[in-house]
C-alpha cells in the first residue's frame, strides 16, 4: 500500500514541496503529537474576543440605525446586487474578522510542520461544529477554533468538550446565551412584571451536546434528560454583546466577548440526568454533567466511530472502532493516547487512498505542494471554499460537514476543482515542473498512467493542473 | 460553472471595440484572404440543419421532429434549410453559401473527444496527430495571410503546428480548456468514480457554453468579436471560433433552433463586420459527427455519423448549391442501420474549399492538411 502517501494525506495535509523524506511514517506522525504548536504564527495576530464583540455591537447599531441607502458610501460592483442586509454585513468588521481568521487558518495549514495535528484541529472543529450562518456567530467562528479547539486537542476529551461548549460561538450558535432557568430569579421577576413574553429555557445546546458531541443519536437518553441537562446548563452567557436580558446582570468587570456565569439566570435545584442526580450549585452543575458525558461509554464509541471513519473511509472497520473505543474508555478520553492507537492500528494503512479529499483538504494540499503562492495576494480566501462547496466554518448545521466520499465527490464539484487547478497552474506556468513534483508529492501513490499523462502534457501549466486533478491527488 | 459564454462575449467586446479604432486601413486592392473555421462541438444534427425533406423515408424516421424545418427555405427538390438559418439562406440565394451533406471525417465511432480530435487534427485515427489541419495550412500561406488567432483560452488542436498562433482570451474564460478536459477524460477512464462524475460534468459544461443563448445574441456578439479581430491591418487572417451546445440528446426542437439561430447570427455578424473583406473570406462550419436518423425517447437524437458542413463567403466555388451524394434514409441505406451514411469525406470538402479559396494546388492542400489520408 501507498504508506507514504497515506501518511502525508490521510493523516496529514499533503506533502510540502520542501518536505524532507519522511522515513518511518508512524514515527513521523507520533512525533507530531509532541511537536504540535497550538498557536502558530499565522493565527497569533488575529483579533481577540473583545474586538469581535465590539464589531458585533457596531454591526447591530448600524442595523438599528437603518441608515438610508443614499447615506451609504459608494457601492462596489460586487455590492450592487446584494440586498441591503448582506451589504451591511459585507462591510462590517465582523465579516473582516471572519475573512482574516479563514485566511490565517489556510496559512497555518499550508505552513505547518505538524500536518497530522493540524488535520486533528480541523477534525475537532468540525465535530464541535458552529456555523457562520448566524450573524452573531460570524465574527467568533475563527476565534472559536483558535481558543476553544486548538489548545485542547492534545488534552482530554472532557476539557475539549467544555472549552467548546463555553465559547461564545457555540453559546450563540446553539442559543445557550438566551436560555434561562424557568425558575431562575431573572425569569421569576420577568413573570412578576407581567411581561407578555417571558424568557425561558432553550434546549438546543443540551440536545446537540448529547446527540452530536458526546453520546450520539439514539443512545438511550430521553426528552427529560435533554430538558434537565438544559436546565443544568443555564446561567452561562456572554458579556458585552450589548443586548439580551442578561446584560443588565453582567458583572461590572466582565470583558466584552467573555463567557460569564450569572447565578440569577441559572435554574436552581438538583437535576437528574441519565439516572444520576446532580446537586452541585451554579456553574459546577453543568460542568459535572459535561465531565460525566465526556467519559460515557457511548461517547467513547461515538468518537471512536467518527475518528475511524475519518482515517479509513465510509464504512470504518469494526475492529478499529472497538480498539479506539476501548482506548478511550481505558484512559477516560485521553486524546493523544487515542491518536497513538490510531497510528499504530493496521486499518488506516490497509487500504488504498479511497477517500475523496474535501475541498479544504484538496486546496491545502495543492498549496503545500507549490513553492510559489498559488493564490494572489488579494484573493478572498473564504470565496474559494464557498465556490468549491465547503465554506469555511459554515457547514450549515451543528452536525458539521459529513465525512463521506459522496459528500465531496460530485460532478460539478470535480469540474470546479479542475478549473481552480487550471487557474492556479496558469499562474504558476513553467515555474514549477510537474514531472519532478509528481513523485515528490504523490510519492508511492504515483501511477504510471498519471506520470505518463503529466509527462505528455502540452505545457508545464497543463502538467501541473493534471497533477492536482489526478485520481491520486484527489484522494486521501 | 464559473464561466458562461455571455460573460466571455460581454467582456470581450470592450477590447474588440477598442481595437476597431478609426485609422486602420481597409486594404482596397489585393485584400488579403481570410479564413474562419467555426467548430460545432458536440455533434450538430445535419438532418435538422439541412433536412432531406424530399427523401421518402425522412418523415417516418424523424416522426415528431420531421416538421422541425417547417417554414424553412427550400433549397432544392431534396433539401430544406432550418428556418432559424434565415441569414444563411439569404447568403445561399446570393451564391455565398454552400452546404455539403452526408459528409464525415474518417472517424467512425461516437465519442465527442475522439471525433473532435480527428476533425481538428485531421489524422486518420484519434490522437494520431499533435498538430491540426489549420496549423498545417498556415505553412502553405503567404506571410500576409497566416496570422492565426483562436478565440479560446489555449490554442485549439486545429490551429496547432509549426507556426505560432495567438489566442484571444477575455478575462473570464473557461479555466479548464477543452484539451485539458480531454486529457483528464483519458486519465479518469479506468477510475470508476471519477469517470462517471467527469462524464456528467463535461456534459453539463457542453450545455452551458452554447451560442444559442439570449435569443441568438450570443452568436451575434461572438461573430462581431471575431470580425473585429480580423479587420485591423495587422489583425488575424485565420480565425477559429468555438461553439458548443450541439449535443441535443433531448428536447432537440427548441435547443437546436436556438443553437442554429446563434450560428446564423454569428455568420451574419461576421459578414456585416468584415464589410468588403467578406468577398475574400471563407467561413467553414463543421462538426465532429452527425446524429441518429431516428428520434430517441426524449425528443432528441443520439450520436451518429455523417452530418452537414457549411461553406460561406464571397468567393465560393459552388455558392448557392447543395452538394450531396445522397445515400437515402431507409434503414437499409443507413450506416450500421441507424446513422446517415457518409458518402463523402469532410476532409475532401474542407481541402477543396481551402484550395479554391487560396488558389492552391488541391493535391498539395490535401496532402498537407490530411497527410495520413
Amino acid at each position: 500500500m501507498a504508506v507514504q502517501y497515506l501518511a502525508a494525506n490521510r493523516f496529514g495535509l499533503g506533502r510540502r514541496w520542501d518536505d524532507p523524506a519522511t522515513g518511518d511514517p508512524r514515527d513521523w506522525l507520533t512525533r507530531q503529537i509532541g511537536d504540535y504548536d497550538p498557536a502558530p504564527p499565522a493565527i497569533a495576530g488575529l483579533a481577540g474576543r473583545g474586538a469581535i464583540a465590539e464589531a458585533y455591537v457596531d454591526y447591530q447599531a448600524d442595523r438599528m440605525a437603518m441608515r438610508r441607502e443614499a447615506n451609504d458610501a459608494a457601492m462596489s460592483d460586487a455590492e450592487k446586487g446584494m440586498d441591503p442586509e448582506l451589504r451591511r454585513l459585507s462591510r462590517s468588521e465582523i465579516r473582516r474578522h471572519y475573512a482574516d481568521a479563514a485566511a490565517a487558518r489556510l496559512s497555518a495549514a499550508v505552513a505547518t510542520p505538524t500536518p497530522f495535528a493540524e488535520r486533528l484541529v480541523h477534525f475537532w472543529a468540525n465535530h464541535f461544529a458552529v456555523s457562520a450562518d448566524k450573524i452573531a456567530v460570524i465574527g467568533f467562528v475563527g476565534n472559536y477554533e483558535n481558543e476553544a479547539i486548538r489548545p485542547h486537542i492534545m488534552g482530554t476529551f472532557a476539557d475539549l468538550l467544555i472549552a467548546a461548549v463555553r465559547h461564545p460561538a457555540m453559546l450563540l450558535y446553539l442559543d445557550q446565551a438566551q436560555s434561562f432557568g424557568p425558575d431562575s430569579d431573572f425569569v421569576a421577576r420577568a413573570r412578576n412584571r407581567g411581561r407578555r413574553q417571558t424568557p425561558g429555557l432553550n434546549e438546543n445546546l443540551a440536545r446537540e451536546i448529547l446527540e452530536l458531541h458526546t453520546l450520539g443519536v439514539r443512545t438511550g437518553y430521553t426528552q427529560a434528560d435533554v430538558t434537565n441537562f438544559a436546565k443544568a446548563l443555564t446561567g452561562v452567557t456572554i458579556a458585552g454583546l450589548g443586548r439580551g436580558p442578561g446584560q443588565r446582570l453582567m458583572p461590572a468587570n466582565a470583558q466584552p466577548g467573555e463567557t460569564v456565569f450569572i447565578e440569577p439566570l441559572h435554574q436552581p435545584g438538583a437535576q437528574t440526568i441519565l439516572g444520576k442526580r446532580y446537586g452541585e450549585a451554579g456553574a459546577e452543575q453543568g460542568e459535572a454533567v459535561l465531565r460525566d458525558l465526556a467519559v460515557h461509554p457511548a461517547t467513547a464509541t461515538h468518537i471512536a466511530t467518527k475518528l475511524a471513519r475519518h482515517f479509513t473511509g465510509d464504512e470504518p472497520p469494526a475492529s478499529l472502532i472497538e480498539r479506539l473505543a476501548a482506548d478511550f474508555r481505558k484512559t477516560g478520553g485521553d486524546l493523544p493516547s487515542l491518536y497513538r492507537t490510531l497510528i499504530a492500528s493496521p486499518e488506516p494503512w490497509a487500504a488504498a487512498p479511497t477517500m475523496f479529499k474535501s475541498p479544504w483538504d484538496w486546496t491545502v494540499s495543492m498549496m503545500r505542494a507549490l513553492k510559489l503562492p498559488a493564490l494572489g495576494e488579494k484573493q478572498n480566501v473564504p470565496a474559494i471554499f464557498t465556490q468549491l462547496g465547503q465554506p469555511v466554518w459554515r457547514p450549515g448545521s451543528p452536525a458539521g460537514y459529513d465525512d463521506k466520499v459522496a459528500t465531496w465527490a460530485g460532478s460539478a464539484a470535480l469540474m470546479q476543482r479542475v478549473e481552480l487547478a487550471s487557474r492556479i497552474a496558469g499562474r504558476i506556468g513553467d515555474r514549477a515542473d510537474a514531472r519532478k513534483l509528481a513523485p515528490l508529492i504523490l510519492t508511492d501513490a504515483l501511477t504510471p498512467d498519471t506520470a505518463t499523462a503529466i509527462a505528455r502534457a502540452d505545457s508545464p501549466g497543463q502538467g501541473l493542473a493534471m497533477l492536482f486533478a489526478s485520481p491520486a491527488f484527489l484522494r486521501r | 460553472m464559473i464561466f458562461s459564454r455571455r460573460t466571455l462575449i460581454r467582456s470581450g467586446l470592450g477590447i474588440a471595440a477598442a481595437s476597431a479604432m478609426p485609422g486602420f486601413a481597409y486594404a482596397a486592392a489585393n485584400t488579403p484572404r481570410r479564413l474562419v473555421f467555426v467548430i460545432q462541438r458536440g455533434a450538430a444534427d445535419g438532418l435538422a440543419t439541412l433536412a432531406p425533406t424530399g427523401d421518402p423515408a425522412f418523415a417516418a424516421a424523424r416522426r415528431a421532429l420531421a416538421d422541425e424545418t417547417a417554414g424553412g427555405l427550400k433549397l432544392d427538390a431534396m433539401f430544406t434549410l432550418h428556418p432559424a438559418l434565415a441569414q444563411s439562406g439569404a447568403l445561399f440565394g446570393a451564391k455565398q453559401a454552400h452546404f455539403a451533406h452526408a459528409v464525415a471525417t474518417a472517424y467512425r465511432d461516437r465519442s465527442h473527444f475522439d471525433g473532435q480530435n480527428m476533425l481538428e487534427g485531421g489524422g486518420s485515427r484519434p490522437y494520431g496527430r499533435e498538430d491540426g489541419w489549420v496549423g498545417r495550412l498556415l505553412t502553405l500561406l503567404p506571410a500576409a495571410e497566416r496570422d492565426a488567432l483562436a478565440i479560446a483560452p489555449a490554442v485549439p488542436l486545429a490551429l496547432r503546428g509549426a507556426l505560432p498562433v495567438g489566442t484571444y482570451a477575455p478575462s473570464r474564460l473557461p479555466q479548464a480548456d477543452a484539451d485539458l478536459i480531454a486529457r483528464l477524460t483519458a486519465l479518469y477512464a479506468d477510475d470508476k468514480l471519477l469517470h462517471s462524475l467527469w462524464d456528467s460534468a463535461v456534459k453539463t459544461q457542453e450545455l452551458a457554453s452554447d451560442i444559442g443563448g439570449n435569443n441568438g445574441r450570443n452568436g451575434a456578439e461572438l461573430g462581431q468579436l471575431a470580425a473585429s479581430l480580423m479587420m485591423p491591418a495587422d489583425g488575424a487572417r485565420v480565425m477559429m471560433v468555438e461553439t458548443g451546445g450541439w449535443d441535443t440528446h433531448s428536447g432537440q426542437r427548441g435547443r437546436l433552433a436556438a443553437q442554429l439561430r446563434g450560428l446564423d447570427q454569428l455568420v451574419g455578424a461576421l459578414q456585416a463586420g468584415l464589410g468588403p473583406a467578406w468577398a475574400d473570406t471563407l467561413v467553414i462550419v463543421a462538426t465532429e459527427f452527425g446524429r441518429t436518423v431516428e428520434v430517441n425517447g426524449t425528443g432528441g437524437t443520439d450520436h451518429g455519423t455523417a452530418s452537414t458542413a457549411m461553406l460561406l463567403g464571397g468567393g465560393l466555388e459552388a455558392g448557392g448549391k447543395v452538394s450531396a451524394d445522397w445515400p437515402g434514409l431507409a434503414p437499409a441505406s443507413r450506416h450500421e442501420g441507424r446513422d446517415l451514411k457518409p458518402t463523402r469525406s469532410l476532409e475532401s470538402v474542407i481541402a477543396g474549399a481551402v484550395a479554391h479559396h487560396y488558389a492552391l494546388d488541391p493535391k498539395r492542400v490535401m496532402g498537407t492538411l490530411y497527410p495520413d489520408a
